[in-house]
């Protein structure tokens, strides 16, 4: 954990709020169980020893602080000096692992056996099923139908880990219903049970608590730019479905009035064809999984099914904290098309030999648009640090099969 | 004064538990709610509780679900249960309304109760609304004397629940067990306690829901509660029915027999 003081203005209030986002939005069955675990978050982030452990599991375990790493060709490319923070590195590559580290050392300390945990493509469900491991909790994992299937060696991973990982038949039988069916079991078991929620998004405290949990990524970064750059940078971009890694390495820029924040949202085939999964671009103020928030919806209130070529941003939410973010004008959302993000992949792949995440490629592809225009504005080489969130290992099917290197049958 | 506390009076009068009958909206279409609806206050159920289809319901078990999806897939809209209400409450029976917090938000709050009132609707039963994000709700019903019900549970600590309680209007709802909706084999054994734990701090009507499905369990719930919530077994009649007849007729079996189940109370 950074020294650095928290920039002001940033905590919710004491129910969740940010602004009039976030809150719990839950049966009262759960109340007492997010009671526990705001008391239970408040006291570590106070405990010394919570957070030197916390410290060490994150620098012997995860490998972090990740490196930011001067991308010399890419930043040719785009006419920027791009700065690629290497979360991808980390143990299970990407940012998640910080968060169920933390997670899984809230539930030890809380006294809980098991975790339970919601995974779209999987990654989450991995991460989980890794410091379910590590921490000797029992781990149940939900997963839609149609993912378990579409995503069949995660499925793999996470049971050699040791998890259980249940098929979801209900709705969509993707990410959302996992989450539901999560809730679900929370409400039964939440006495011996943590819900291990993957991202910034969720009933109070899970919005802040997460951030918490990630908030290394910034702390580091804007450190390191300031160790490499002797300046801050003029931007950071991140990707945007749930929105923790992006509230990761935002938090620590919140207060520096002149970093411009970007958030890149996923826009599938394009926001204007309705499937997209840009929650704050093409959605608008609702209620999901427990708090308030941008989500995509019906005229009745009805979640509307995500669309992105990135399973990790195929989510019909927002964290809260990111639609008070997009509110207050303190960061900008932009929508990045299914075509955009690859096109960006490959051009990690050729110029840096990384082959990124397609959720990361996102932020890689919404730094390419904004690089010429901050260019123009500042009248000299903007400096944007990129939120490499994770690693491409996952997605070499999807993007195989998106660039003809795979045959749709592979 | 409540709209439905003078059907719980009455219950009461005739040493009764009153008999609470859940039904999706527009399951399994809009007419054939409406046709369920009225044959559950043919049989014997005294108020009919219409839940408003909703696409993530996380307090509903598999069964609720199941019929929500269909009538969602079946183009159910929000102003569709309204119209049920009102096609429900003319039979003479209360209705209260269960709803996931999202469509009445989207709706617009005062809008919604505005046109609940018009519709001849009792009030809101609200799973995932709990007081301290109701302001907007207490002011609605408020405006239009509508009853809140807001949930109760075993692991609510006694200030939450003196708190949740307080800001009920009609009747509060206990939810049996630590879970979601669908019958099950046993009642619970901590929603007596909870019973008595709610009585502790107000004279409100208590409805006890969840794990609710066979006239037994209604007398054994009714021995201790005022009022016995039905949903997933009522709804099972209707889904599993190879035909609107044969549902319609399991349905009214059912509920026959619940409504015999409240009259027979168990130890």
């Amino acid at each position: 954990m950074s020294d650095a003081p928290a920039p002001t203005g940033l905590q919710p209030d004491a129910a969740g709020h940010f602004g009039r986002f976030g809150g719990r939005f839950v049966p009262e069955a759960l109340v007492a169980a997010l009671d526990e675990l705001s008391e239970a978050h408040r006291t570590a982030m106070a405990d010394e020893s919570f957070r030197a452990e916390f410290e060490a599991l994150l620098r012997d375990y995860a490998g972090t602080p990740s490196m930011l790493y001067p991308a010399q060709r890419l930043s040719a490319k785009l006419g920027a000096r791009v700065l690629l923070k290497r979360e991808d590195l980390n143990h299970t590559g990407a940012h998640k692992v910080r968060n169920v580290l933390g997670q899984a050392l809230l539930t030890k300390r809380m006294g809980k056996t098991r975790v339970i945990a919601e995974t779209g493509a999987g990654q989450h469900g991995v991460a989980a099923a890794t410091a379910a491991a590590l921490f000797d909790l029992e781990c149940v994992v939900y997963m839609g139908e149609v993912d378990t299937q579409r995503q069949a060696l995660n499925v793999a991973r996470m049971r050699m880990l040791g998890a259980t990982v249940v098929p979801v038949t209900t709705g969509s039988r993707t990410l959302k219903d996992a989450m539901n069916e999560a809730m679900r079991d929370w409400v039964a078991n939440v006495g011996d049970t943590h819900y291990l929620i993957g991202t910034a998004a969720g009933p109070h405290p899970f919005p802040a608590m997460v951030r918490d949990f990630v908030r290394g990524i910034g702390d580091e970064a804007r450190q390191q730019c300031l160790d490499l750059t002797g300046a801050l940078p003029d931007a950071v971009a991140a990707c945007v479905g749930g929105g923790s890694n992006a509230l990761g390495i935002f938090h620590a820029f919140v207060g520096d009035p002149d970093v411009r924040l970007y958030g890149f949202e996923a826009g599938g085939d394009g926001v204007a064809t309705g499937r997209h999964a840009a929650s704050i671009t093409g959605g608008s103020v609702g209620v999901l999984h427990g708090t308030r928030t941008y989500v995509l919806q019906d005229a009745d209130g009805q979640t509307v099914e995500s669309h992105s070529i990135s399973a990790g941003l195929d989510y019909p939410g927002v964290g809260p904290e990111h639609s008070w973010l997009h509110d207050t004008g303190r960061a900008t959302y932009l929508p990045v098309t299914d075509d955009e993000a690859m096109a960006a992949f490959e051009l990690l792949c050729r110029t840096e030999g990384i082959i990124p995440a397609i959720e990361s490629s996102h932020a890689l592809a919404g730094a390419a648009a904004i690089a010429p225009k901050l260019a123009a504005e500042l009248g000299r080489e903007p400096t944007i640090v990129v939120n490499l969130s994770g690693r491409g290992d996952k997605d070499v099917h999807t993007a195989g099969r998106y660039f003809g290197i795979l045959d749709r049958e592979q | 004064m409540s709209r439905i506390g003078v059907a719980f009076d009455k219950a009461r009068a005739e040493g009764r538990a009153l008999l609470v009958g859940c039904m999706p909206a527009g399951f399994p279409t809009v007419e054939g709610s409406i046709a369920a609806m009225t044959a559950m206050v043919e049989a014997g159920v005294d108020v009919i509780e219409v839940e408003i289809p909703y696409s993530d319901p996380v307090m509903d078990g598999p069964v609720i679900q199941k019929a929500s999806d269909i009538a969602l897939a079946g183009g159910v809209r929000t102003a569709d249960t309204l119209r049920i209400i009102e096609a429900v409450a003319a039979t003479g029976a209360p209705v209260v309304t269960m709803t996931y917090w999202n469509p009445i938000e989207r709706y617009g709050v005062d809008a919604f109760a505005r046109d609940l009132d018009a519709a001849g609707g009792t009030g809101l039963i609200t799973p995932d609304l709990i007081p301290e994000e109701a302001d907007e709700w207490l002011a609605a019903s408020d405006a239009y004397g509508l009853d809140r019900t807001f949930l109760v549970a075993p692991s609510s600590t006694d200030a939450r629940l003196a708190m949740t309680v307080e800001h009920c209007r009609g009747f509060v709802y206990a939810t049996a067990i630590m879970g979601v909706t669908g019958a099950r084999e046993r009642t619970s054994d901590a929603a007596p306690v909870l019973v008595s734990r709610v009585r502790a701090v107000t004279d409100l009507p208590v409805g006890v829901g969840l794990g609710v499905g066979t006239g037994a369990q209604a007398g054994t719930v009714g021995g201790y509660a005022d009022g016995v919530i039905v949903g997933s077994a009522l709804v099972r009649c209707v889904l599993d029915a190879p035909n609107e007849a044969a549902g319609l007729a399991a349905l009214r079996t059912l509920s026959a027999e619940l409504a015999e189940g409240v009259r027979t109370p168990r130890p």
